[in-house]
């Protein structure tokens, strides 16, 4: 049994079917990017999975459970985090505080015990403290910790979502597209860190991502899609030289 | 300038970051302790409707400033809290437990009107909770049996631990003003846990709130009991400050003043809610100065700058009419309320920042610092 399994999942809007009928599985460890042109379909995917569309037909199966029918919420609990396409942090509250809430599925404080302040609170704040400095220092955030979401670069807000979505102890983590509106350096950054994610962390990591270098330093496999089909999956450079994959991007 | 050498993770848990605060606190408590003993009955008065607002404030602000839930029906809330506590004396409950009992009942009202909120945003919120404001107003002056209708109803004088506490005696001030303190107090603790920031979150971005697992509908009902709690409590002390209480003292208008009690003293901190009571209730002796003092005032001044007495009489009326016209206090709400939306969105305590660090700086303080910046465009495709 693979790690992670879609099957026969679609989602239909109408008479548009931005994803159709795509079966793919994950193994433990591994990396796998989602490749394909604008509206292939592929943060459908992950809003699939992190269940914000709910699919026509298909299912779903994390760690041989099956979760199409686990609430939006409920994911996480799973062990499944996920970052967004166009960045959706708390806006108006500390990098801290993001991070801290990226913590929320590991808190079981309950709310009397919040308002007095418990002792047993003020420890389990500064547990999760603990575990968010130490994604901090991993992800190089050290000189931001008290600053607002509003005022910082877009660069490093793309670097505080990984850091918060890493904050909830993941075991796999959708990435929609880390490398958009980085720069040369930055995404060479991003690389390292995907790379140590399954490295040092253990996590499996499913990214889409549009920089092909950067699909090819960091995949262990490549699914490439287009209109919400699966053309071609494999190592990065065997999807590269499908047929169907040069058609679909240079319009052959 | 004072730096902060954090070495330790409580530098960031603890309420009082450093001395300064305590001394300031300390200085702002004495005074209030001592208020009794040096302000006048008149003034002491607008000090237990200036805790009362506040209490009723900080409830708004977990609510609308926290998480975003904007609601004009707080005023019902209010009038749940005060009928409940009117309604259980009769029958010679004791204050400790009607005081309880006030909160609890307005908080499950707020859980229930809570769940229609779940699929509501912005100004469809806005009516729906005007609507429930509506709702109870209505029943409050129908529902004779219980609440004697338009008629009103006495509120007999508080008996607290077996002594009389007449609603003008110091001992009332200090039980309104302990009850502030209580709830400013476990509201900071709550949101620094993590139900306020599951709060924040869900005001700053729903998706990403469900995404790290935070059950957003809980935690929305959850918001709306605890506001709608706090002012139950608020609505108690406020019957008995009145001593009568009738339908047509929690109107739409009271909701309102809430509102503005948060929007001028400023939605992002807890600051806000106080600074914005004391505004508001400082509103009405503001008010009767300008009806009894200043048409005398700019008529001696037009007379002392040479208009004959004859053309003086006549400015000192003319203002006088327009001191005393109907609705003028409705007029000054919708000015305030624009100036401050336009020109100072922080409000009191946003200003009084901008304030402090101009003195930090000082050669050095530009305006720019909080020149409002675009937004980035924000996905609204997973709404």
């Amino acid at each position: 049994m693979s790690y992670f399994r879609a099957e026969n999942l679609s989602l239909h809007f109408g008479g548009l079917k931005a994803v159709d009928a795509v079966s793919f599985a994950v193994e433990k460890g591994e990396i796998l990017s989602i490749i394909g042109p604008n509206g292939a379909g592929k943060s459908s995917i992950f809003n699939l999975i992190s269940r914000i569309y709910h699919p026509t037909t298909g299912k779903i199966f994390f760690e041989d459970q099956d979760i199409t029918e686990v609430p939006a919420h409920g994911i996480a609990r799973l062990g499944i985090a996920r970052t967004f396409q166009n960045i959706e942090l708390f806006e108006n509250a500390t990098v801290l505080s993001n991070l801290l809430v990226g913590r929320h599925r590991h808190s079981a404080t309950r709310l009397w015990q919040e308002v007095l302040f418990l002792p047993s609170v003020r420890r389990a704040e500064k547990e999760h403290r603990h575990r968010v400095e130490q994604v901090i220092e991993f992800l190089d955030l050290e000189p931001f910790r008290d600053k607002l979401i509003s005022g910082l670069p877009y660069g490093v807000r793309k670097v505080i979502e990984l850091a918060r979505a890493l904050c909830a102890e993941p075991r796999l983590i959708l990435l929609d597209e880390p490398s958009s509106g980085l720069n040369v350096e930055e995404t060479d950054d991003m690389s390292f860190w995907i790379r140590d994610m399954k490295s040092e962390l253990g996590i499996t990591v499913v990214m889409v991502e549009h920089d092909m270098s950067l699909v090819n330093r960091v995949s262990d496999r490549v699914i490439a899609l287009n209109y919400g089909r699966v053309l071609a999956m494999g190592t990065p450079a065997e999807v590269q030289r499908h047929p169907d994959v040069i058609a679909a991007y240079l319009g052959a | 300038m004072r730096f902060l050498f954090k070495t330790d993770y409580d530098d960031d848990i603890r309420l009082f970051p450093h001395s300064g605060y305590v001394f300031s606190y300390g200085v702002l408590l004495a005074l209030l302790v001592t208020a009794p003993f040096v302000l006048s009955s008149y003034l002491m008065s607008q000090l237990v409707f200036v805790c009362i607002y506040a209490t009723v404030g900080v409830a708004l602000l977990v609510l609308t400033g926290f998480t975003g839930q904007a609601s004009l029906g707080h005023a019902a809330f209010l009038a749940i809290g005060a009928y409940t506590a009117a309604y259980l004396q009769q029958f010679g409950v004791p204050f400790e437990i009607y005081f309880i009992v006030a909160g609890l009942l307005a908080g499950i009202v707020g859980a229930i009107v809570g769940f229609p909120a779940l699929r509501l945003q912005g100004i469809y919120l806005v009516i729906a909770t005007i609507s429930f404001a509506f709702i109870v107003e209505e029943i409050l002056a129908r529902w004779e049996s219980v609440t004697r209708g338009n008629e009103g109803m006495r509120v007999k004088t508080l008996q607290l631990f077996g002594a009389t506490v007449p609603r003008d005696s110091p001992a009332f001030y200090f039980l309104c003003l302990a009850v502030l303190i209580l709830t400013i107090v476990g509201t900071l603790n709550l949101l620094r846990s993590p139900t306020g920031r599951a709060f924040v979150a869900i005001r700053d971005s729903e998706t990403a709130a469900r995404s790290l697992g935070i059950n957003v509908s809980l935690y929305k009902v959850k918001s709306f009991a605890i506001s709608a709690g706090i002012t139950g409590l608020a609505g108690c002390l406020f019957a008995h400050k009145l001593s009568f209480i009738s339908p047509e003292m929690f109107t739409l208008q009271l909701s309102i003043e809430f509102i503005i009690v948060i929007l001028i003293g400023g939605t992002f901190s807890l600051h806000g809610a106080v600074l914005g009571a004391i505004f508001i209730v400082m509103i009405d002796p503001f008010l009767t100065y300008l009806k009894d003092d200043v048409p005398g005032i700019i008529g001696s001044l037009a007379a002392a700058f040479g208009a004959g007495s004859a053309r003086a009489g006549h400015i000192q009326d003319s203002v006088a009419a327009v001191a005393s016209a109907n609705g003028l206090k409705g007029a000054i709400y919708g000015i305030i309320i624009v100036l401050f939306v336009l020109f100072e969105p922080l409000g009191l305590y946003g200003r009084w920042l901008k304030i402090k660090l101009f003195f930090q700086l000082f050669p050095l303080y530009k305006r720019a610092t909080f020149k409002r910046q675009k937004l980035y465009v924000k996905s609204e495709r997973n709404r």
